[in-house]
């Protein structure tokens, strides 16, 4: 069942989307700055932070235990697998069968898991304090996530991402009210999982106010180029699920090489206009008091759950 | 010098200069009445400072500076020069606390019957036991640094834990540290601990000339250096007698209100950006910088320090600068509209700005509260309107004040004293005479004492000077509103939301250097 072809895809599609990941996150930062009236870094601006913490000397805590140090790699193969299994540039891919859409909830929640446990791990106030907040959110987003994957899977009668993807695609255009409920909800999600504005503030120097970023205030050097790499890439997949499910056209079946390079251009193009409309909800934002959070996941969830039950409804 | 004679039966000399001011020699008995019948009138403690005297064959004098409806009241207690002593006054004054800490700290001055009596400014870098700024100390004494032991309050119960923050802070502010109790995400008590930015200013001015002094006293709290170097101008003056010519007087008005506007501005966008909304602090910086850049061209300092001297202003403005600062006023007012307008209609905004850090005006009444703070709580005092120095006094300067006590209101407060800061920048461009703009300084009398005090952007700024045997300065006290209001945020954040102490504390915008002297 599985060939070379596919094998050679799946490899192609898991290398791209690590070395394009800080490009999305780039261009993101870009457009906010544009946005402010600022000129901005630079879409590159992420790789040279990258690069310069590869360069750096690691700093670990006197008492940090190996998960400390074992969490960065954890973080970043989790976020990497996700980003192997997605339907980012075709379907049919060979990892997919490893995951389907509850497996990958499960592996976004390991990470979630060790990022909070090696946040608790060094015993500062910051991190138990990010390590909670975290939990708040997710324990709300993930039920929400899994709501919408399954308005998607109730359409197309699997859990496997890649056949959600292929039967969506090949639908014929029109607005489908079970899937616009689920987007809504999924974008809810989207902004609370990766740590965005109005949810977390990814560029806040304000210990008291971090989620995310107090969890790994510690960090330093190559585990922290590794746990900023690996956001950059859940973003990333968090982003291409969306638009796989949401608006899957353009998007090449496995194996299909010729295709690949319409694949890729359409895929550039609903990444630049994602990534600036998440730009746009985040300058014209200001951040929710914490304890907001939870109503807004919880609204998340239940524009998950209409979705769904409209889609038994109407059967769309 | 005239002698009165109060309803407190205290013989007061009043004190010449730009600021009403009384000065008396009180007892203990009639210090603690004094700030009584103070209080009971509606009336104010300013600041709390002590003298070490026993060079010249005397004791210690504490000094306490009041505000009531006939002006500025300056008390001095004489004390023993073994075992200093006085009633603590933080009964009547709770604000007394933390200076009646630091007096001790710095002189050894014992405060009787108060409420906390830990060190203050002490933070090991001298041992207990040595007071610094007495006399025997020399101003070169260096002393090994020791660990600093300090008891917080420690909140007991089910669930409570302690968050330390600082002093050593991600952004790029001032050192600070602050010991959250909490339960969950609630704040149950928040203890702050200042002092880290303590660099013996007070010793450092003793011997300087009182020209040379200006800088320094310039640089206490280098966001407020036109109030602090007017206050100290006024200080210089009132000592030596000086009358400082009407341009000058214009020019520094304009400067201190330029400074309120651009300390403002910074404020409005750190507020945005604390809300997580960059856009507000952008804009808020663009304008700021827009006044910092006018300062440097017509005054020749972005913060403009060193313009106001003792005897006046450093030079004139240039031709252009007078269009050219009703051009930007102009400008910065439509600006500031559509601003306004944003922030207000921002439903996430206003969210986490209204209700967050409520300080009751009945609370900011108790505790002292002052300023623009004291402001937005319902306490109307301005210095500029309430006791005006010229030129406010040919001005018509509108209060801003809001009730609401949270950081909405002082938003509100800070928006409107924009707005009528560059009001009156306008007015006094029209009403500014021409002349000259200062006046050389006579030779300073011997143990002369002066007192200034303007309303800077934080609140009422004042400084006390005293002049030594040749003229020069022996003792300066620098006394900044935030003495006053650090103590009232920690009652703003109780109930709150720790992530929302950040939001809190910029509201408020306290100064730490120059509350760690």
């Amino acid at each position: 069942m599985i060939d070379a072809a596919a094998i050679a895809f799946q490899i192609v599609q898991s290398i791209f989307v690590a070395a394009t990941a800080p490009l999305l996150l780039g261009w993101v930062n870009q457009c906010r700055c544009w946005l402010q009236n600022r000129s901005g870094p630079g879409v590159l601006q992420p790789y040279y932070v990258l690069g310069r913490l590869f360069h750096k000397e690691a700093v670990l805590a006197e008492n940090a235990s190996p998960l400390f140090w074992a969490t960065p790699y954890i973080l970043f193969g989790c976020m990497w697998l996700a980003g192997g299994i997605v339907p980012v540039l075709a379907t049919d891919l060979p990892f997919a069968p490893a995951a389907d859409i509850i497996a990958l909830v499960g592996v976004f929640a390991l990470a979630r898991v060790f990022i909070s446990l090696a946040a608790l791990d060094i015993g500062t106030s910051f991190g138990g304090l990010g390590a909670r907040r975290e939990m708040l959110v997710g324990f709300l987003a993930e039920p929400a996530m899994l709501m919408t994957l399954f308005t998607a899977a109730f359409i197309s009668g699997s859990t496997q991402l890649t056949t959600i993807v292929e039967s969506l695609a090949r639908r014929e255009f029109a607005i489908y009210p079970s899937l616009a409920f689920a987007a809504v909800a999924f974008l809810m999600v989207l902004l609370a999982e990766n740590a965005r504005i109005p949810v977390d503030n990814p560029a806040t120097h304000l210990e008291l106010t971090m989620i995310h970023e107090a969890m790994i205030l510690e960090y330093s050097a190559r585990h922290l180029a590794l746990i900023e790499w690996a956001s950059a890439i859940k973003l990333y997949a968090y982003m291409t699920i969306g638009l796989a499910l949401f608006v899957p056209w353009g998007i090449a079946q496995g194996g299909n090489w010729p295709a690949l390079p319409f694949a890729l251009a359409a895929l550039a193009l609903k990444l630049v206009v994602a990534g600036a409309g998440l730009a746009l909800i985040e300058t014209v934002s200001a951040k929710f008091r914490v304890f907001r959070a939870p109503e807004f996941l919880s609204t998340a969830f239940l524009l998950a759950v209409l979705g769904m039950l409209i889609h038994f409804l109407v059967g769309q | 010098m005239t002698i009165s004679v109060t309803a407190s039966d205290i013989a007061t000399a009043s004190i010449p200069g730009a600021v009403k001011a009384r000065r008396a020699r009180v007892s203990a008995a009639g210090l603690r009445a004094a700030c009584d019948r103070v209080r009971a009138e509606g009336g104010r403690l300013i600041a709390l400072w002590g003298c070490d005297d026993t060079d010249l064959g005397a004791g210690y004098v504490l000094n306490v500076a009041l505000l009531d409806r006939d002006g500025l009241l300056c008390l001095g207690l004489p004390l023993p020069a073994e075992h200093p002593h006085y009633p603590s006054i933080a009964d009547l004054f709770p604000a007394a606390i933390r200076m009646q800490r630091s007096a001790y700290d710095l002189l050894g001055l014992h405060a009787q019957g108060s409420p906390d009596s830990r060190k203050w400014l002490r933070h090991g870098a001298w041992p207990g036991g040595v007071f610094p700024l007495r006399k025997n100390v020399p101003i070169d004494a260096a002393f090994e640094p020791a660990p600093d032991h300090y008891p917080f309050v420690r909140v007991e119960g089910e669930g409570v834990h302690e968050i330390p923050v600082g002093p050593v802070h991600a952004g790029t502010i001032e050192p600070g540290h602050f010991r959250f109790s909490i339960v969950g995400e609630a704040v149950l008590r928040l203890e702050q601990r200042l002092g880290y930015k303590h660099k013996g200013i007070e010793k450092r001015a003793e011997g300087m000339s009182l020209e040379h002094c200006a800088r320094l006293a310039g640089r206490v709290s280098g966001d407020s250096t036109v109030a602090y170097a007017w206050a100290y101008a006024q200080a210089v003056e009132s000592l030596a007698g000086v009358r400082v010519p009407a341009r000058a007087l214009w020019l520094r008005a304009i400067a201190l209100e330029l400074e309120r506007v651009h300390n403002h501005l910074g404020d409005l966008g750190y507020l945005g950006n604390d809300v997580a909304l960059a856009f507000g602090f952008f804009q808020f910086w663009r304008l700021k910088e827009l006044v910092l850049r006018l300062n440097a061209s017509i005054f020749g300092h972005r913060y403009l320090m060193d313009y106001i001297v003792p005897g006046g202003v450093a030079r004139d403005l240039p031709l252009e600068a007078p269009g050219k600062l009703a051009e930007l006023a102009a400008a910065l007012e439509a600006e500031l509209r559509t601003l306004r307008g944003v922030y207000d209609e921002h439903a996430g905004a206003q969210d986490r700005f209204i209700g967050a850090g409520r300080v009751a005006p009945e609370l900011a009444q108790r505790l002292g509260l002052t300023g623009m703070a004291g402001r937005a709580s319902g306490l109307a005092c301005d210095l500029r309107v309430d006791h005006p120095i010229a030129p406010y006094d040919q001005l018509d300067v509108r209060m801003a004040t809001h009730d609401r006590g949270d950081v909405a209101a002082r938003v509100a407060v800070r928006f409107d004293e924009v707005f009528e800061s560059l009001r009156l920048v306008g007015a006094m461009l029209g009403q500014a005479v021409a002349g000259a703009v200062n006046v050389p300084l006579p030779v300073a009398p011997a143990h002369g004492f002066g007192v200034g005090m303007v309303e800077g952007w934080r609140g009422e700024v004042l400084v006390a000077l005293e002049t030594g045997a040749g003229g020069n300065v022996r003792r300066l006290h620098p006394h900044d509103p935030s003495w006053q209001n650090w103590p009232l945020l920690e009652r703003a954040v109780i109930d709150n939301i720790v992530p929302d102490f950040p939001l809190i504390n910029k509201s408020f915008n306290l100064s730490y250097s120059a509350q760690d002297l």
